[in-house]
């Protein structure tokens, strides 16, 4: 069974992996995107934990939806509004339950994903973070470890596709070549969240 | 990498710091982002929020005061500001009448004014919004966001603001705002990358001797790239890549935009060539301004906005301005 902890302790590994790879994304946003990603997405995290800490919400739920409101209002961009809507939608789902199995969790991060798909129109295919997030789910119905390396190959996949959303769409067939930063970030996301389920396992 | 800055994490914060001290007609609050006009809310007036990634300037701070903006948030360089930003400034200057924010169409604009406009309407201010996308370079919004936002938001924000200082209701002024991007068209060329502070290296690598065509305000790539050209030459394809899009069948407000490197020698004298280019291809001009608006950082170029105007919206647009960035009879 997943607790508050373990999804405070997934926040703050996804910090410490952000803050390790902002420069690389940052880079992989420079060719295609306006080079800000790593450090929107560092700023952003650095204030999840922060909050995290200060007002310590007691319920997975809670935990997703304090620190999805926080990107919301620090991260700007097109990256605020799409994680912080993938957290807090996936919180929601969660309710108030003081612990939840993984299945439960596997189906809110279900509605969650869905979510940023209505938000940002992007579909798997459109080289953006759905890329990463939507066979994440899926190989979550298995195991994090799964997960970890579906998304981690979604991203590597978006690589020679054509973007259709976002700012790197407007480059057109230039955009082919170049990893996604969105995906990218969203792999190091479900990285940490195995990393975290590894912990526990221990 | 040198920039007259501190550190890449505080330039926003200092140029608004710097920008409070310049301008006392302002209320700059650094610490939440939000540029407002001293005299804000105005009694039964309509308010007027834009807002997007800061290096753009005089965009769209700088467009704050009477007959233009009543309040804009500034993000962090090149990243659109957050829904708090907004809602506060919706708050500041929303004197019951409604606010109108001016939002430019990029993902992260768009997403984020989207989710401030919920946010102000739960608080009960009345929220209309217009989308400016006015720039041809893109040309096929199945495969792409959709046509970025770029020179006509001047335009925009300027009729707009004459006319909620008007006193003219928020569904006239949002009707106001939507016909003047409708009748604009944008298009922009990079002589150079910019270089983000965040990055401190230029955005992408344009070697001497080529430059980018239809490129947007936010250091990306263009839409191709060429050998050099000349003033000329580049007069000519960027106006014709506007009237390829539309005919404009009044006449029109030409801005001559420099994306924030190019001196106004050189950008004089391209203007000379766009009216050239008018003048041949029969399109009359009402008026035209030259100079650094909607900049993209330290990049090299230029774009060229045209918006078709009416006797309604000539006189909106000749209207007293009074802000930073563009100031006229007053």
């Amino acid at each position: 069974m997943l607790d508050a902890d373990f999804f405070r302790r997934w926040m703050t590994a996804t910090a410490a992996s952000v803050d390790r790879e902002a420069e690389r994304l940052t880079d992989l946003d420079s060719p295609i995107g306006d080079a800000d990603h790593g450090s929107n997405m560092q700023r952003g995290f650095i204030a999840v934990v922060a909050t995290l800490e200060k007002e310590a919400p007691d319920t997975p739920g809670a935990v997703l939806m304090l620190a999805g409101r926080q990107l919301i209002s620090t991260v700007g961009g097109a990256s605020g509004p799409l994680y912080g809507t993938l957290l807090r939608r996936t919180g929601k789902e969660l309710g108030d339950a003081a612990e939840v199995d993984e299945a439960q969790f596997t189906d809110a991060l279900r509605t969650g994903v869905d979510a940023v798909m209505t938000l940002g129109g992007a579909a798997p295919g459109d080289k953006t973070m759905i890329d990463a997030l939507v066979p994440a789910v899926d190989a979550l119905e298995d195991s994090f470890t799964a997960a970890r390396a579906a998304a981690e190959e979604g991203a590597l996949a978006t690589t020679p596709l054509q973007a259709r959303k976002g700012r790197a769409s407007y480059l057109g067939e230039r955009s082919i070549g170049h990893q996604d930063p969105g995906a990218t970030s969203s792999a190091l996301l479900i990285a940490a969240l195995a990393e975290t389920a590894g912990e526990s396992d221990e | 990498m040198r920039m007259l800055i501190n550190v890449a994490e505080t330039v926003v914060a200092d140029a608004l710091r710097g920008m409070a001290a310049a301008h006392p007609e302002l209320t700059v609050d650094v610490e939440n982002r939000v540029i407002v006009r001293r005299d804000a809310p105005l009694a039964g007036k309509v308010g007027l929020v834009s807002g997007g990634g800061s290096g753009h300037e005089p965009l769209h701070g700088g467009f704050v005061g009477p007959g233009m903006l009543s309040a804009a948030c500034p993000g962090e360089v090149f990243t659109s500001p957050v829904p708090d930003q907004m809602v506060r400034a919706a708050a500041a200057v929303d004197s019951g009448a409604g606010v109108l924010f001016i939002v430019k169409n990029y993902t992260g604009d768009v997403l984020n004014f989207d989710m401030a406009a919920e946010l102000a309407e739960d608080e009960g201010i009345q929220i209309a919004k217009v989308l400016v996308n006015d720039d041809v370079a893109v040309t096929d919004s199945l495969y792409t966001a959709g046509r970025r936002g770029t020179g006509a938001t001047l335009f925009v924000e300027k009729i707009a603001g004459a006319a909620a200082d008007e006193g003219a209701p928020l569904e006239r002024v949002q009707a106001l705002a939507r016909q003047v991007n409708e009748n604009s068209r944008s298009f922009g060329v990079a002589l150079s990358a910019c270089t983000t502070p965040a990055k401190g290296s230029p955005t992408f690598d344009l070697p001497p001797g080529e430059l980018e065509l239809g490129v947007g305000i936010h250091g990306e790539p263009g839409r191709e790239r060429r050998a050099m050209m000349t003033s000329r030459e580049i007069a000519d394809f960027s106006v014709h890549a506007i009237l390829d899009d539309f005919t404009p069948r009044n006449p029109v407000l030409v801005l001559v935009n420099g994306m924030g490197a190019t001196p106004l020698l050189e950008l004089y004298g391209f203007n000379a060539e766009v009216q050239r280019v008018l003048t041949e291809r029969g399109v009359p001009v009402a008026r035209t301004l030259v100079g650094n608006y909607v900049t993209s950082l330290d990049m090299a170029g230029a774009s060229v906005t045209l918006c078709q105007v009416d006797e309604e919206l000539l006189r909106l647009w000749d209207a007293p301005v009074s802000t930073p960035g563009l100031r006229w009879g007053m």
